[in-house]
């Protein structure tokens, strides 16, 4: 079950750089970054996960004296908590100057940005 | 063509040592030494059932603090980048035409909105408990803006309403870190209140309060965000 999770996160990372490095619209990089981020979220979460035990929260299944025995890694957790929330600015931000792109080029083809070329 | 021959050399680079890894993975059998401290000390020292959130906001809290930060950041760049004289602002709303909201949406909208905003604010005042907490209950929040932008593109929102809201929760949070330097063990330590007993509302300490602001913030932020993306008048 882990190792599905995990091959399906790298599957994920794999598409999203692909994507990103096809592509010539920004708005598909844009995605396929997306697509790359939930793959390298999924990866830690696979990797905190144990078979058998449960999530880190003690309540009436899990009490305070078994729970070295019975949850699951917290710190990938939340590391992936923190992953997400920075995902989500970074892409506010991409699609923020890919507005500013469109405006001054009135496209979004990245082969028509040739400033920074050399 | 010589450009897809590169993509694909290092695609298939890459996913050979994922694939390394993959195979040479074995789950852990037993917590780890970090993981297993704070299985064992999370509940007798601060109070806290979800052990998540005590890593989040009271063991790496100035990790989160930066992260507000991050957020923090990003709402003010992206309103750097898209401010133009005439864009964006309260009074200054695009005029286009838009047809009648549909009844379903505008009903459907009126009574989910109140909804939505409550599973916010219990995602965020039980993060010490349930699974859930502040970026999650105000990200919800946020989504509650986002359906009420969905219904009519045209609302006006109060943008200092967010921004005071947003202010006023940082300095909160921050506030509330220095009081644990006087009171308590350290920075951001969350025993400046009574942990109070495992599993019950008022407990934990501060992290009920710091997840509230933290939710505030969060939901503040990210509202003025899609407020922002939605506000620039069409190019003409």
């Amino acid at each position: 079950m882990v190792l599905v999770v995990l091959a399906a996160g790298f599957m994920l990372i794999l598409l999203g750089l692909y994507g990103a490095l096809i592509h010539r619209n920004i708005l598909h990089m844009i995605v396929s970054f997306s697509v790359a981020d939930t793959g390298v979220n999924l990866v830690l979460i696979a990797v905190g996960y144990m078979p058998g035990r449960t999530a880190p929260i003690l309540d009436s299944n899990v009490s305070v004296a078994d729970a070295v025995e019975r949850i699951i890694d917290p710190v990938p957790q939340a590391l992936v908590l923190t992953a997400i929330v920075i995902g989500v600015g970074v892409t506010a931000l991409m699609l923020a100057y890919a507005y500013r792109l469109y405006q001054t080029k009135g496209t979004l083809d990245i082969s028509k940005f040739t400033e920074l070329k050399w | 063509m010589t450009k897809r021959i590169f993509v694909f050399g290092m695609l298939i680079g890459l996913g050979a040592i994922f694939i390394d890894l993959l195979l040479s993975y074995t789950p852990d059998s037993a917590l780890n030494q970090t993981a297993r401290y704070y299985a064992e000390r999370t509940a007798t020292d601060l109070g806290a059932a979800n052990i998540v959130a005590a890593v989040i906001v009271t063991y790496r809290g100035l990790d989160t603090l930066g992260e507000v930060t991050v957020l923090f950041l990003t709402a003010a760049i992206l309103v750097m980048v898209l401010y133009r004289d005439h864009g964006i602002g309260i009074n200054k709303i695009p005029n286009r035409f838009l047809p009648p909201t549909g009844e379903m949406l505008g009903t459907g909208s009126r009574l989910l909105v109140p909804l939505i905003l409550l599973m916010g604010v219990y995602l965020f005042a039980n993060g010490h408990l349930t699974p859930g907490g502040g970026f999650q209950g105000g990200a919800i929040i946020a989504s509650a803006v986002l359906l009420l932008l969905l219904t009519n593109p045209n609302q006006t929102f109060n943008l200092q309403l967010f921004s005071l809201t947003e202010s006023i929760s940082g300095i909160g949070f921050v506030v509330i870190g220095v009081l644990g330097m006087f009171f308590a063990g350290g920075f951001l330590d969350n025993r400046i209140f009574p942990i109070g007993q495992l599993g019950e509302l008022f407990s934990a300490g501060a992290i009920p309060v710091i997840y509230t602001l933290i939710g505030l913030k969060v939901g503040a932020e990210f509202s003025s965000i899609l407020v922002h993306l939605s506000e620039e008048k069409e190019e003409s």
